[in-house]
């Protein structure tokens, strides 16, 4: 009998092959370079501003750099409103459209809709900020003015300085508010979220879809027993991503809020405020310390969106329905 | 052979008894809906009724389709209204986005000098046929051509990179571009501009634009790339080394080839996203009301800049041109992504199916012809043709 012992592989590159892995290791090389230079240039430049503020950086509302009074927590808390009426749209949204073109629509027609759907995930953000600041601007009023009226009492959605059973009130207090920046975002980011969440429900097993159809299930009972357990990890990972989307969204915010430096929590009333728009606002007035500050507050709403696009890829890689792709 | 006398029956569908409590139901909730609005309780504005009308129809749906069905079959039905109806709510709403953009622009399209002339002896008040974008498109295109000769060198090879040397290394450069795609572009934008600008002393120019593009494309590229470049099949590459092929042979010949359409598509999307972002340009190409088309010095506009431009100004003409400069930026999305679908669509198993059927109609081709030709032929060579 023959003793194999097992043999050295020693692998010997021809010069071409050298050329090659040094030029492609080269750029997988400077793009690091290039990424690990922005984050940590930012981080640099923030921390001069972040020791000259300390902690209250994160408690104070201002934005006074220059005076040494600045703060993001009024910017951070507008981010974060805009963000959440964004998903408030999104989600419904995205999850009625996403089921409509797997489940419902009629089967001609669905490749036909997904590329709608893609092709609107790429219409630049200043084109639905016209369309938001044009058009849905004054046709939103008249339902600010309605909930704020019925619904007042839940905090946020109340509104100041007017009386809202006066019907020749104002209504430039209703224009320019979080609500509507939101409402603008959340449709930007609906075909995104939309196309991943129906990504994921296509590729449902066809033998558990049939399975409970064949069991008598309505075509209800299969979705909510054998899609949507299935396309957990997506939605959820979806709307996450949009969540990220929304939350670094400038332009379209830009365009509508009226900027204030308080902490404004009645959503329907005008002045917003975001870490984008801040920074798109103030960086050509800035002095040294000025830029300090607003490369901190860049640095606040990166930490963020990275957090939540961590936060998505996990959850999609570790559902059922990720752990495939 | 009893199943096949059968008649086939047709599955699903929709029977007429459903289209009837459907338009039942939506005639019942707008006569409701109009006795309501004008009679019980004054609601004007065509949301407030529209959102009223919708509430009623889906009752009065629900109460029909319970006369004959048990609950089971009302949660479906109303569920099965829900799911499309907002399916057709966003469809419509984002058709009329594009719509609104386009008639507000409409006034602006049809003047040739709109896609030609600069903007800069057309003050606020002239009319919308003097001047035009021809310097924000010269400009867009500039920027991005110049963004895209940095980032497709770059993002492939760092793409091939990340799946040629798999290792510690390259896992750490792929945590790194996934944490960068969710860079917000207008802190790519303050980037450049605190380096580029005020470090380095560039002015802002379309080349500072470009920089600050390319920083938020490159991870959404390479990103994607990575993607299709891991579905190329592994056995194929074995296969070509197993032939003795070089890494870099292997690399050229079979995996290139194999994920082009792919490719092409990730770097199409990318430039779709650079072309139409407006913040990080906002922050580092200045804004010029020429044409300008030297990238390294004086301001170079482009077009999502020149509607965030032109809509600031109270004045309709402006507004307008505004509207028309979004149409075009549309368009040239439209454009893009038209090529990334045909290109995106050519998978190899595709092509070689179109080249297969038309290797099929030759073939028929050539039995037509020999059938035409062949008793000519035979009258000519007086040899009888095996059939």
């Amino acid at each position: 009998m023959l003793t194999d012992t097992p043999r050295q592989l020693t692998v010997i590159r021809d010069r071409s092959d050298k050329v090659f892995r040094g030029v492609i290791r080269a750029g997988g090389s400077t793009v690091l370079v290039i990424m690990v230079l922005v984050g940590s240039f930012l981080a640099f430049r923030a921390s001069q501003a972040l020791n000259k503020a300390g902690w209250s950086f994160f408690t104070e509302q201002a934005w006074e750099p220059d005076a040494g009074k600045f703060g993001i927590a009024a910017v951070i808390v507008g981010t974060i409103l805009i963000a959440t009426v964004a998903i408030v749209v999104t989600l419904p949204l995205s999850l009625g459209t996403a089921l409509f073109i797997t489940e419902y629509a009629p089967r001609k027609l669905r490749s036909f809709l997904v590329s709608i759907v893609d092709l609107m995930a790429a219409i630049p953000s200043v084109v639905f900020g016209l369309w938001g600041f044009f058009f849905l601007q004054q046709s939103i009023v008249p339902v600010s003015r309605w909930i704020s009226q019925y619904f007042g009492w839940i905090p946020g959605l109340g509104v100041t300085g007017v009386d809202p059973t006066d019907p020749l009130a104002t209504t430039t207090v209703y224009t320019s508010s979080t609500f509507i920046a939101g409402i603008v975002v959340g449709i930007m980011v609906t075909p995104i979220v939309t196309s991943i969440m129906r990504e994921v429900f296509s590729q449902t097993p066809v033998g558990e879809r049939e399975g409970a159809l064949a069991l008598g299930a309505t075509r209800w009972a299969m979705i909510r027993n054998v899609v949507l357990p299935f396309g957990q990890g997506g939605i959820i990972g979806g709307t996450m991503l949009g969540l990220g989307r929304a939350l670094g969204e400038t332009i379209a915010v830009y365009m509508i809020i009226s900027p204030v430096f308080f902490i404004q929590p009645n959503i329907l009333q005008n002045g917003a405020s975001s870490v984008a728009a801040l920074i798109a606002l103030r960086y050509g007035e800035s002095t040294e310390m000025g830029l300090s500050a607003l490369m901190a507050a860049g640095l606040a709403l990166f930490t963020m969106t990275l957090i939540v696009n961590f936060g998505a890829s996990i959850v999609v890689s570790r559902s059922r329905s990720g752990a495939a792709s | 052979m009893g199943i096949s006398n059968e008649p086939k029956r047709t599955l699903g569908g929709i029977r007429v008894g459903d289209l009837l409590s459907i338009l039942g139901a939506a005639v019942a909730a707008f006569s409701l809906t109009i006795v309501l609005t004008t009679q019980v309780a004054p609601i004007t504005g065509g949301i407030a009724f529209f959102v009223l009308w919708y509430l009623l129809f889906v009752g009065f749906y629900a109460l029909l389709v319970s006369i004959d069905d048990s609950k089971t079959f009302v949660i479906d039905r109303v569920v099965a209204v829900l799911v499309t109806s907002l399916g057709v709510l966003l469809f419509s709403i984002l058709i009329f986005v594009i719509v609104f953009v386009i008639a507000r622009g409409a006034e602006a399209l049809p003047y040739l000098s709109f896609y030609t002339e600069d903007m800069g002896f057309a003050g606020p008040l002239d009319p919308i046929s003097v001047g035009g974008v021809g310097h924000a498109i010269a400009g867009s295109l500039i920027q991005i051509s110049i963004a895209l000769a940095i980032t497709i060198p770059l993002g492939i090879a760092a793409a091939v990179y990340l799946n040629e040397i798999p290792g510690r290394f390259s896992r750490f450069v792929r945590t790194i571009v996934e944490a960068m795609t969710a860079l917000p572009s207008i802190v790519a934008g303050l980037f450049i501009f605190a380096t580029a600008i005020l470090m380095f002393g560039l002015p802002k120019s379309g080349l500072a634009a470009s920089l600050a593009i390319s920083v938020m494309m490159l991870p959404i590229m390479i990103r994607s790339a990575d993607v299709v470049l891991r579905l190329v099949p592994q056995t194929l590459k074995e296969a070509s080394i197993g032939l003795g092929a070089s890494q870099w042979k292997t690399v050229w010949n079979v995996v290139l080839p194999t994920s082009r359409s792919g490719l092409t598509t990730s770097i199409i999307l990318a430039t779709a996203r650079g072309i139409g972002e407006t913040s990080p340009v906002l922050l580092t190409s200045g804004f010029t009301a020429e044409l300008n088309v030297n990238p390294l010095e004086s301001p170079m506009v482009s077009l999502p800049l020149a509607i965030f431009q032109f809509v600031k100004s109270p004045e309709p003409t402006m507004i307008a041109r505004g509207f028309g400069t979004a149409a075009v930026l549309m368009l040239l999305v439209l454009t893009l992504f038209v090529i990334a679908r045909i290109i995106g669509g050519m998978t190899p198993e595709k092509s070689s199916r179109a080249r297969r059927r038309r290797a099929e109609f030759f073939g028929w081709f050539a039995t037509i012809t020999r059938k035409v030709t062949s008793p000519i032929r035979r009258r000519i060579t007086n040899v009888e043709e095996p059939s």
